[in-house]
């Protein structure tokens, strides 16, 4: 489509305002995403010059309230609400209804989830049911000041290549975002939101997906890894999984997590949800450490949001020495010990001076 | 019963390389795969075609070299192979993939009930996990997206019981048929082809349709024109700034280079060591 097609929006698009974004409630906890969202959002619609609002759909119980008040800390103007018990856990059909009927009834312009398991079942349904253009899993989300629509980039090709997508001629234009990917905003307990109480007939009879019953991560297995303030990550310059345990072990000390490249995910050294890039989680610490990882695109794109990036490899013409803050020549099976060692020596003494 | 697996080709993207002065990808040499994630469907629907006798037909929207992946999806096993081809599919985005296929599904239908759909979770070169949830919306099936393992299913009773991978765990759903699933990675393991299944797959003609013979009697909500997303730039992600400053470890005792690391890094960012103390 060229750009001269969007001089001619059809009809109708100037009635659909506001930029929306879903809170993702599941089990009485919001999804950080939708506060990050929150922080995007409240970007995008200064920039428009409308309002922000966040829904949110949830059980009828005190955790939704709690999250209505949290929306508004986090920047939005006004929360619509829906609650009812059949909400009280995540499923397609009644989220869908409820969401598609909201946006039928205030026709926001734009429509922003997170990208996670909730969030992209959401969008695809909610898209599909509304007709409208949906683009998944976008790092950067802009206002085009000619024509007033969202253009939303997102990598594609496994990351080698970003793109830039519009929704011209629909609305809304929906958008989902990976967790971290958008900075946090500020929590300020200061600001108030007006809380829209909706109402979608909702019975628990037309639901044909019942839950059985739901198994939460063990808190050993619940990766924390997207959050994490300081993250070690190997590859397979670490030559097998035995030696995975350097990176265990440095993460261990540092109080942070640790994750690894798409290879040792595939090859099992790792579980599949500690998986860091393009296909993986995206994360945002204030250290990242990649040991033996050769920095492919697809590991960019996931650590690029941190902060300072320690690379150790073998290969002094690995690709992540191209973008890593401090850079290491050597064998990270024999430095990441020494690393260990090394911190541990001097971390108590700052503790003592403390 | 039978089960549509729908499966993609793709090129494999870990062998992808961007040309460095046009920033377009460069498709010579690499290889088409068939989207791993479509692997984990198309087992999971063979298993129940060894344990209930279902039907498989795996259906595939693309060019006709496509033909070649739903070939290997035979010779694993699989029943029926459609591929839906036409330059009026040339350009769809995710709605209007999942229009074309919904369509094709109904249109299959129409000879053999469909009772469940399989996806992959999510295609390694769009990685939008979209078309999925946009063919059961059109289909009406009951959407069971990231699903990890199928517990039950009682195709008398219409019931299905399966695990789902949601925010924090896993959920245990009942659901009904007809129902589409998407399938993550790592709930099986491929099989091998058996050698009959191979000779049937070199033997077999993959049916070929058009828009009109698969049912699609509103060519406009396909391709370019069905599609309400619209590319406006391809470009190279950008370098991050930051060139690294280097130590060289291999004339270092790993000890010395660790030290060096510390240094250099305290110095520069006393917030971190702060930080780890916490």
């Amino acid at each position: 489509m060229s750009a001269k097609t969007s001089q001619t929006a059809p009809h109708g698009l100037e009635d659909w305002r506001g930029v929306w974004v879903n809170v993702e409630l599941e089990r009485g906890r919001v999804h950080p995403v939708s506060w990050e969202l929150l922080g995007e959002g409240r970007k995008l619609a200064d920039q428009l010059g409308v309002a922000l609002s966040a829904v949110v759909i949830g059980a009828d119980d005190s955790a939704t309230d709690a999250a209505c008040a949290e929306a508004a800390f986090y920047g939005a103007d006004s929360v619509y609400v829906v609650r009812h018990p059949v909400l009280a856990h995540y499923r397609t059909d009644p989220y869908t209804k409820a969401l598609t009927q909201l946006v039928g009834r205030y026709k926001p312009e734009i429509l922003l989830l997170g990208a996670t398991t909730l969030g992209r079942d959401l969008a695809g349904a909610v898209a599909t049911t509304l007709a409208t253009g949906l683009t998944a899993d976008c790092t950067e989300l802009r206002i085009d000041s000619e024509t007033r629509s969202l253009a939303a980039t997102r990598p594609t090709f496994g990351g080698s290549l970003l793109c830039t997508i519009h929704t011209l001629n629909c609305r809304p234009q929906m958008a989902t975002v990976r967790p971290r990917v958008m900075a946090m905003p500020a929590r300020d307990t200061q600001r108030t939101g007006q809380v829209i109480q909706e109402t979608v007939a909702l019975s628990e009879d037309d639901i044909a997906t019942k839950i059985l019953t739901f198994i939460p991560d063990a808190a050993a297995e619940e990766a924390q890894l997207a959050y994490a303030d300081i993250v070690v990550a190997g590859g397979r310059g670490l030559g097998g999984p035995a030696n995975f345990q350097h990176v265990k072990e440095l993460a261990r000390l540092l109080g942070g997590d640790y994750g690894g490249s798409r290879p040792v995910a595939q090859a099992g050294w790792i579980g599949l949800d500690r998986q860091i890039g393009q296909t993986g989680k995206t994360i945002r610490p204030k250290l990242y450490i990649a040991a033996g990882i050769s920095g492919a695109v697809q590991h960019r794109v996931g650590v690029e949001g941190a902060d300072v990036i320690v690379a150790i490899n073998s290969d002094p013409n690995a690709p992540i020495f191209g973008f890593a803050t401090y850079g290491i020549v050597g064998d990270a099976v024999r430095i990441l010990p020494a690393l260990t060692e090394a911190l541990r020596a001097r971390l108590p003494t700052r503790a003592e001076a403390i | 019963m039978h089960v549509v697996v729908c499966i993609k080709q793709v090129p494999d993207s870990s062998q992808i390389r961007v040309h460095p002065v046009t920033n377009t990808i460069m498709r010579q040499g690499v290889p088409a795969v068939i989207n791993p994630h479509d692997l984990v469907a198309l087992e999971e629907a063979l298993r129940l075609k060894d344990r209930l006798n279902a039907r498989v037909t795996v259906l595939s929207m693309g060019p006709k070299m496509a033909a070649d992946a739903l070939k290997k999806c035979i010779a694993y096993g699989a029943d029926e192979a459609i591929l839906i081809t036409d330059s009026v599919f040339a350009g769809s985005d995710t709605l209007a993939t999942s229009f074309a296929l919904a369509s094709t599904i109904r249109r299959i239908g129409q000879d053999h009930s469909v009772d469940m759909v399989f996806c992959g979770k999510q295609t390694i070169d769009g990685d939008t996990a979209q078309v999925g949830p946009g063919i059961a919306r059109r289909l009406g099936f009951e959407q069971l997206t990231y699903v990890a393992r199928i517990e039950k299913i009682d195709p008398a009773a219409r019931e299905i019981v399966v695990h789902r991978r949601a925010e924090g765990g896993v959920q245990v759903l009942q659901s009904r048929l007809p129902c589409l699933i998407t399938m993550i990675e790592g709930s099986n393991t491929l099989r091998f082809a058996s050698m009959d299944d191979m000779f049937r797959a070199a033997r077999y003609d993959v049916i070929e349709w058009n828009h009109k013979a698969a049912g699609i009697e509103a060519p406009e909500r396909c391709g370019l024109k069905g599609s309400p997303t619209a590319v406006k730039k391809v470009f190279a992600p950008p370098q991050r700034s930051t060139k690294a400053e280097m130590i060289d470890a291999t004339k270092a005792t790993p000890c010395e280079a660790a030290d060096t690391l510390l240094a250099k890094l305290f110095a520069s960012h006393p917030a971190l060591e702060k930080e780890m103390v916490r």
